[in-house]
């Protein structure tokens, strides 16, 4: 996995509360069997129109939004299914960063396996960043992880954000977490034997 | 007296592996549900770190997303979705993982077999790349979706790393009114506490109507705990818990089977354990509910209208409103019951399981489908399907002119062929009404199963406790 120390780019705005993860990505990509490619499919009910060409609209088919690498977004992102096709197709279309003032649960977890940055942030600080999106002469900001702040495209002072120390240093780092918990491997062992010492019919011997 | 403890924190404290400073777990996870759609990414990243299943037998994989329900004699006929059904056949087989393959009469959606087969027990921690995993909650197992890097760290480990996530207890008290039931429950839970009420939570149902339900209605209450935000539900397991597990093909037998119970029954919250948040809903107040956005939580008694957006202050909530009628193709203060329907879906593991199919059979016998409208039926899994045949609820949908299809996931995501075409309008007993849900441009009211024959019958968004 991609660390993710700093990362300076446009943000785009999206004030929608509800963008549930068949709206960020529909189930007929969910066929794929990699985990790249999904880009082009963002958003996809949204973002094109029947035959395939695109809604002048819609925010991310406009300059400069169509480089986004930041979304600024309303509550509840994310909701929906567990699909983890939704952080590849954010990735794959080059977006690392989402802000919104809460997520949902899944979806949250998932972006971390994947070197995405979902920042919450209070209301009227997301009412704040949408407003410099949409109207900044040149909307790029700086999301700086190790420092936890967003620097502003307006110069107004940079926000801070909070995130769990753990989550943090995963993203830092790009740690692996699967190879991380093998090293507990014995942890898990003994936890194991006492399991089947005491709840024998959890194990169904082959 | 050691501290009263609620079931959640019983289930969490004896799945703890270890604990970091930093707050995170790691806890032990005894079942693993994979499926055909968010498994191959996983497997693919075993096998490029050479890694093996920790537990296969901890492991039960089972297509059922893009499966079609019609004849199955020819295989798949979209090639993506045969190939991802076929990648999960040849990764079971590689990593030693019991699959119920497409034609295997066990088939069916994957949190339908899992209780079915007594692989969901109490007191387990159960996860599949699935939203819907905290069905399994009904039965007093700490059940939850995960996405398919959690998967692979599952297959590889038998743990997850976890946040201890904060308890909520949902009261539903009074009577039940007749017409009403598990379905109606839960779609006015969510529309009490909203999409996002349970975000961060496990909520443990309680009280007297919850402990009332059958063990498929309390499945239909777990099941859509998603869709209030909270990844878990639960239910203390009771007497009605295990008359429905014992003898499962999976479920520990005799001397095992005595000692399990006797483990069960320590399961219930002890008396005075605290939540983090308490909810109180009665029962004696909910009508049969039907939504009319594209959100569950966009959710009315059938005796109401559409709401107008006008008379909502909130901004953003008023523009989202605006949207979802828009995309709804409805009107502001239209009576609900005078919405007329296209098609009807009965199916998914919200309901799609026997006792759902008996109240439909009870509802629709002797009568027949509107004319205007396409009714479908897809039994939750094989067995299901065979269960209703055994009692000659085929025939009777089948003479009212439903059509009566193979087990799967179907309507309800709309992967397989069975989809809504674009403006057409859908009475189902899914769970969840996002736009283009269950095929693009398609208008989903989710209902009961007893408020979708209803509407099968008489062609509109009708009242189940009218019908003659
Ligand atoms: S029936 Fe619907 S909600 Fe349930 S697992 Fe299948 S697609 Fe998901």
């Amino acid at each position: 996995m991609q660390a993710f120390t700093t990362l300076t780019g446009v943000a785009a705005p999206l004030p929608m509360i509800n963008v549930d993860t068949d709206k960020i990505i529909p189930a007929k990509w969910l066929k794929t069997i990699k985990r790249t490619g999904l880009g082009v499919a963002l958003f996809e009910s949204m973002r094109y129109n029947e035959d395939g060409s695109e809604k002048p609209d819609f925010v991310l088919n406009k300059e400069p939004y169509r480089n986004a690498e930041i979304l600024i977004a309303g509550d509840n992102f994310g909701c929906g299914s567990s699909r983890e096709h939704a952080p590849w197709a954010l990735l794959d279309f080059g977006i690392r960063c989402v802000i919104a003032p809460s997520f949902a649960d899944i979806f949250y977890n998932n972006c971390f396996k994947n070197g995405i940055l979902p920042i919450v942030l209070p209301q009227d600080e997301i009412d704040a960043l949408m407003r410099e999106a949409e109207q900044a002469q040149n909307p790029t900001f700086t999301i700086d992880l190790e420092k936890k702040e967003i620097v502003r495209p307006t110069g107004n002072a940079p926000i801070h954000f909070e995130l769990d120390p753990h989550s943090r240093k995963c993203l830092l780092e790009g740690l692996d977490d699967i190879g991380q918990t093998l090293e507990r491997a014995a942890a898990i062992g003994t936890f194991e034997g006492g399991q089947r010492r005491d709840q024998p019919w959890l194990y169904r011997e082959a | 007296m050691a501290t009263a403890r609620t079931l959640f924190e019983k289930i969490w404290d004896s799945h703890l592996v270890d604990q970091q400073p930093d707050a995170t777990a790691l806890i032990y996870i005894d079942r693993h549900l994979v499926h055909e759609v968010t498994s191959p990414q996983a497997f693919e990243g075993l096998r490029n770190a050479g890694r093996k299943v920790r537990r296969p037998d901890a492991t039960l994989a089972v297509p059922d997303h893009n499966v079609p329900t019609s004849d199955r004699s020819k295989g798949i006929a979209d090639e993506t979705s045969r190939i991802q059904v076929e990648t999960l056949e040849k990764n079971c087989r590689e990593f030693g993982v019991q699959l119920f393959g497409m034609n295997d009469v066990r088939q069916g959606i994957v949190h339908v077999i899992g209780p079915e087969q007594g692989f969901t027990l109490p007191g387990t921690t159960i996860v599949c790349g699935d939203s819907h995993t905290s069905t399994h909650g009904a039965f007093g197992a700490l059940a939850f979706g995960i996405g398919t890097s959690e998967v692979e760290h599952v297959l590889a480990t038998q743990t997850l790393l976890q946040k201890r996530p904060k308890t909520m207890r949902i009261n539903v008290v009074g009577d039940l009114p007749v017409g009403c039931t598990a379905k109606d429950v839960i779609l006015a839970i969510i529309g009490q506490i909203g999409t996002a009420g349970g975000t961060g939570y496990v909520v443990e149902y309680a009280g007297d109507v919850i402990r009332g339900l059958s063990m498929e209605g309390r499945m239909t209450i777990c099941n859509m705990s998603i869709e209030a935000g909270a990844r878990a539900g639960l239910i203390a397991p009771d007497e009605k818990t295990f008359a429905y597990l014992k003898g499962r093909p999976m479920a520990p037998k005799g001397a095992a089977w005595e000692a399990a119970v006797s483990y069960w029954k320590t399961l219930p919250s002890d008396e005075g354990a605290t939540y983090d948040k308490e909810v109180v809903l009665d029962a004696a107040e909910i009508e049969p509910q039907v939504t009319w956005g594209t959100s569950p939580q966009d959710v009315v008694g059938v005796t109401g209208r559409v709401p107008d957006p006008k008379a909502v202050k909130d901004a953003e909530r008023r523009a989202s409103i605006e949207r979802s009628l828009q995309y709804m193709g409805l009107e502001p203060n239209t009576p609900i019951e005078e919405v007329r329907i296209d098609k009807v879906f009965i199916g998914s593991c919200t309901n799609g399981r026997i006792e759902d199919l008996r109240v439909i059979a009870g509802l629709v016998k002797g009568k027949k489908v509107a004319q205007s409208v396409e009714a479908m039926i897809v039994p939750g899994s094989g067995l299901v399907k065979h269960q209703a045949e055994e009692e000659g609820l085929d025939v009777v949908f089948k003479e009212a002119g439903f059509d009566w299809r193979e087990a799967g996931c179907s309507m309800c995501l709309g992967m397989n062929p069975d989809q809504l075409k674009p403006g057409e309008r859908c009475a189902s007993t899914s769970n969840r009404n996002f736009e283009g849900r269950q095929g693009k441009g398609g208008r989903t009211h989710l209902v009961s199963p007893a408020m979708a024959a209803a509407a099968a019958l008489t062609g509109r968004l009708a009242d189940v406790r009218k019908l003659a």
